[in-house]
């Protein structure tokens, strides 16, 4: 029997996972490795099941999903905006470029604390520090691909005297769309950081708090089902993208299959 | 010939570049009458795109004057078509959507707009292909659905700059043909944009030939031949007089 292209997609890595887990069972058994510093898979499925069937979790989970959903769709929405206004207006350009530049360059998760002592311990800090670190990517993004669009194309719209509004509508953000998914699938990798970190700092629920708080009793369990948790939550946002990306980019078939993975 | 519809006297464009002004044209003569098909010959980088963006008022001139309909060309005309080098289509409207641009984008009747469009998807052998995606379409028949776009709301003047380049030399004879029964069929008065020869006698009622940069007239040459011109007219005696006499010119020049 011959299996499918898409039952091997799916069945290799599986067989994979199970591999990888059977070894890591093994090591620990083997090296006699103590719970407190890698924790067994059935420890982990433990808390797994504690966490989402008993149902500890899913307040720490749901916290995070929402931190994540608005911050990512306020700091991108923002920077799209921004982007549209930045490669249409020459003087903004001019204007913001060089803290463009700046900002851009400086790793914002360090802003955390500040932003944990401007917006408070609840969720509008997290929020603000997943909307500041969704915005460069797409703002770049934004900006660039709007930049890119075919001058003959310009120049074609120009000769039916098309207002700038239309030519951006109709013209510029669909040849942008590309670059605009790509901002998007690198926002949503980095906007779970900006969010994992927020909770680092300051925080009494998300998973990262989860995480935070396990590793002061040596909780690795916990920690390990908390980062599955944070991986399938990528994974879900990541494909969500990748899906809306393939549906209304539907021109474009060969970026989609280029586009990042993460960043 | 009074009744000139284009007109262009010592026409100079200048280029400012970060290397200074670059000269792109400069004593360019020429004239188009109503429902005459001219074609421009010059080499690579003669400054024929530039002529043409002129024409199409996307670029100001900056010395000699250029006039439409007697009137001088201050900027973009609704009732000019332009053709590009590449087909430039958008790739996410079906082709009827890409034809139908220019009508929805100069906020014309709709409804007309579209049987027209696909009058002239007929005309370009494209009736089968109107919902389909550029991307779907091979690179001769996107150039057909740009010239559909160019003509479809009905312009006086067609600008088509070198709109077979990209193409295969078979599918460029292909091309030819239907280009020329579509200017039968249309009767629009044509400045069309080219680099050979053949392609310039095969299509034109007069070839303007420029020279190297800065372009500037230095020939004109008027064909002559019966139409509908077809395959046998490229393997005439005739033909091959007019290409050749084009071609010797050129190599005076000291240009291919
Ligand atoms: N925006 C620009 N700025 C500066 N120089 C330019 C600009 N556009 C064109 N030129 C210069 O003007 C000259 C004429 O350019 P143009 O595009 O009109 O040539 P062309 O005859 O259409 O060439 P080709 O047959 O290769 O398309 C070239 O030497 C080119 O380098
Ligand atoms: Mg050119």
């Amino acid at each position: 029997m011959t299996l499918s292209e898409r039952t091997k997609t799916i069945l290799y890595p599986l067989i994979l996972l199970v591999v990888l887990i059977a070894i890591w069972d093994g090591a620990i058994r083997f090296f006699k490795v103590p719970n407190y510093i890698l924790p067994t898979p059935a420890a982990v499925l433990e808390a797994m099941h504690r966490g989402y069937i008993e149902g500890l979790y899913w307040k720490h989970f749901f916290y995070t999903l929402q931190s994540m959903v608005s911050g990512y769709l306020l700091g991108c929405t923002l920077a799209f905006l921004l982007g549209c206004l930045f490669a249409e207006s020459r003087t903004c350009e001019r204007l913001l470029y060089p803290y463009v530049v700046a900002l851009q360059s400086m790793p914002k998760v360090a802003l955390a604390p500040l932003i944990i002592v401007w917006f408070g311990f609840d969720l509008a800090s997290k929020v603000v520090m997943v909307s500041l670190v969704c915005f460069f990517p797409m703002f770049i993004n934004t900006a660039v691909g709007l930049k890119q669009t075919n001058p003959a194309l310009l120049d074609l719209m120009r000769a039916f005297s098309a207002s700038r509004l239309h030519v951006l509508l109709h013209i510029k953000i669909p040849s942008a769309a590309g670059h605009i998914f790509a901002g998007l699938q690198i926002a949503i990798v980095l906007g779970l950081i900006g969010a994992v970190v927020a909770e680092f700092v300051s925080s009494t629920k998300g998973l990262g708090h989860l995480i935070n708080a396990a590793a002061v009793n040596l909780e690795t369990n916990t920690m390990f089902a908390a980062l599955f948790s944070l991986a399938v939550l990528g994974i879900l946002g990541s494909q969500a993208i990748r899906r809306l990306h393939a549906r209304v980019v539907f021109w474009d078939r060969g970026a989609i299959a280029q586009a990042p993975l993460s960043e | 010939m009074n009744t000139a519809l284009l007109e262009a006297t010592d026409l100079a464009v200048t280029y400012a570049s970060s290397r200074g002004p670059v000269v792109a044209l400069q004593g360019l003569n020429a004239r188009l009458g109503a429902g005459e098909f001219l074609s421009v010959l010059g080499p690579s980088g003669c400054g024929k795109s530039t002529l043409l963006k002129v024409v199409a008022g996307l670029l100001a001139p900056s010395g000699g004057s250029i006039t439409l309909e007697g009137a001088p060309i201050t900027g973009p005309r609704r009732d000019v078509g332009i053709v590009f080098q590449q087909p430039t289509l958008l790739p996410w409207q079906t082709v009827l959507d890409n034809v139908l641009l220019p009508i929805r984008t100069l906020g014309m009747d709709g409804v007309a707009g579209r049987q027209r469009a696909l009058e002239l998807l007929e005309l370009v052998g494209l009736a089968k292909f109107a919902s389909h995606y550029p991307n779907e379409l091979s690179g001769g028949m996107q150039q057909r659905v740009g010239i559909a776009r160019g003509i479809i709301h009905d312009p006086k003047l067609l600008l088509m700059d070198e709109p077979f380049a990209a193409l295969d030399a078979m599918s460029r004879e292909h091309m030819m043909i239907e280009l020329q029964r579509i200017w039968l069929a249309t009767k629009k008065s044509v400045v069309f944009i080219t680099h050979s020869i053949p392609e310039a006698v095969f299509l034109s009622d007069r070839i303007v030939v420029l020279s190297e940069r800065p372009g500037r007239t230095v020939r004109e040459v008027r064909v002559d031949l019966p139409r509908p011109r077809n395959i046998d007219t490229m393997a005439s005696p005739a033909f091959a007089s007019y290409a050749n006499e084009l071609r010797a010119f050129f190599s005076t020049l000291g240009t291919a």
